[in-house]
């Protein structure tokens, strides 16, 4: 049981660093002068946010998950490269990257563009202007929209489940099924949820508020 | 306007439009998952000669998935309807002058809108009687129906915050309004609250049926035999060839995809159309 509680924390923590990496990069590309480059990044969104998230855990773990090379495990069988945790990150990084684009997309939109051009006057490289000017502003401004798909992220791991990623609903179901104390499990699962959940929303706005820039926002 | 002039400088600058998502049409996604779909199945076809092409096995099984499809459409309308009477009560409830009618939806909407949905899936699968017998008559309770109640959950608390949200953004003129003019309260609320609620409350409820879609396949893991899983059962009786699976899993993708991204674009319009302008 604490396994899995740590198992869904993990999987959010890897799927939360690796989703805001996709928001930033994403939306970094967005704004490039390639055409092909934002259709791109505009079809990846498109993709991943007007689909099931479960069915991309099913494509990424099955479809994708076979047709990948096997190694040799230190039993000297064969196992598949990626086990069903690295997909799960990965396909929920995915999806979660997607919504994030479009949140530090409306966060670089809401940045005033005399302030990158002020910038540019002070013989910034675009890639400078964007790490040290625009992103730090715009952080600011996404917050809280970042915050409320963070903490979808966090219910969304639930679904890490259907590829037996030993999570905590995982285990809590297995519980169940030896114990037949189904009720008893699924309210101490959904105050382990909201504990979750609580501690990031805490977190965030402790972050939100620290970061606060006097009349900025 | 005639443009010809020996100063560039005096043309008007062409406009910049940005290159907002909406201007993604379909033909630039379509190929991208026919490659998807494709590829994948390409890799395996040198296999075996005598089995059928992965594209054509999966046309065998399209009626039966799209049999399955249809019946998760029919569960999200369904959950969608429970969900917003539910969810209009609840938020009312949720700005009534009675002190703990009000703490009680709230605190409601609060739990089942940071609940997992996939926990309130299981919530009402295992804790729903199969069958309920009121004065005699056995009802019994089938699988997709105890989907559609766990599915309604969370968007009842959804739908509860929209209505609330909805009417706490109109300005309190208007309540004031109405009060002046000597209209109860119930009057106002009917008369002149919800009409203009309704409008601003259209995207996000559209917005939310098309996540409530997207959540539908969660059914499959509580076992109601939707698209999902009609999916896994076809790859079952096909043997679990490998070079199947992209090609299965792919449609399904294709098939919400279809669905989803014309209510996406159709939540932008309304959207701009409604926007309330300040």
């Amino acid at each position: 049981m604490i396994g899995g509680f740590f198992i869904t924390i993990k999987l959010s923590a890897v799927c939360l660093f690796f989703s805001v990496i996709i928001g930033v990069i994403g939306a970094w590309l967005q704004g490039s002068t390639f055409k092909w480059t934002r259709r791109f990044v505009n079809g990846y969104i498109q993709l991943f946010r007007n689909t099931p998230p479960l069915v991309q855990l099913y494509f990424f773990y099955f479809a994708i998950g076979t047709l990948l090379p096997t190694i040799e495990n230190d039993w000297g069988g064969e196992s598949p490269l990626l086990g069903s945790f690295a997909w799960a990150a990965i396909s929920l990084s995915f999806f979660a990257g997607a919504f994030n684009v479009e949140i530090f997309r409306s966060g670089i939109e809401a940045v005033p563009k005399s302030t990158t051009e002020a910038a540019e006057a002070l013989g910034y490289t675009k890639l400078q202007i964007y790490v040290s000017i625009t992103l730090p502003l715009a952080f600011r401004v996404a917050l809280p929209a970042l915050n409320n798909n963070l903490v979808n992220l966090v219910k969304t791991t639930t679904l890490a489940y259907a590829i037996a990623v030993p999570d905590l609903l995982y285990e809590s179901n297995q519980i169940w099924s030896d114990n037949v104390n189904v009720t008893e499990m699924m309210i101490f699962l959904l105050l382990a949820y909201f504990f979750l959940v609580g501690i990031l929303v805490a977190g965030m706005n402790r972050w939100e508020r620290s970061m606060k820039i006097p009349g900025y926002g | 306007m005639n443009k010809k002039t020996d100063l560039p400088v005096m043309l008007p600058k062409p406009v910049q439009t940005p290159q907002a998502l909406s201007s993604l049409s379909y033909w630039h996604i379509l190929p991208l998952i026919a490659a998807m779909m494709i590829i994948p199945s390409l890799a395996f076809s040198a296999a075996g000669d005598e089995l059928k092409s992965p594209l054509a096995v999966l046309k065998n099984w399209i009626p039966l998935l799209l049999e399955g499809f249809v019946f998760n459409l029919i569960i999200s309308v369904c959950a969608m309807a429970v969900g917003t009477a539910a969810g209009t009560a609840l938020g009312l409830g949720q700005i009534s002058p009675n002190n703990s009618l009000r703490r009680g939806s709230w605190f409601v909407t609060q739990f089942f809108r940071n609940a997992p949905w996939l926990v309130l899936l299981f919530f009402a699968m295992f804790l729903l009687p199969f069958e309920l017998s009121i004065a005699g008559i056995i009802i019994p309770l089938p699988d997709w129906f105890k989907a559609i109640i766990g599915l309604s959950l969370p968007v009842m608390a959804n739908v509860s915050e929209i209505v609330r949200g909805a009417i706490r953004s109109l300005p309190s003129g208007q309540w004031e309004a109405a009060e002046s003019l000597a209209y109860t309260r119930r009057q106002t609320l009917w008369l002149v609250i919800l009409p203009q609620c309704v409008k601003r409350m259209l995207p996000p409820w559209v917005n939310l049926y098309a996540i409530l879609t997207m959540a539908t396949v969660l059914a499959s893991i509580v076992g109601v035999s939707e698209v999902m899983t009609l999916t896994g059962r076809a790859l079952a009786a096909e043997g679990g060839r490998p070079e199947l699976l992209a090609p299965f899993y792919g449609f399904v993708l294709l098939l919400f995809f279809a669905y989803c991204y014309p209510i996406a674009r159709y939540t932008l319009r309304l959207e701009k159309k409604f926007a309330v302008i300040n």
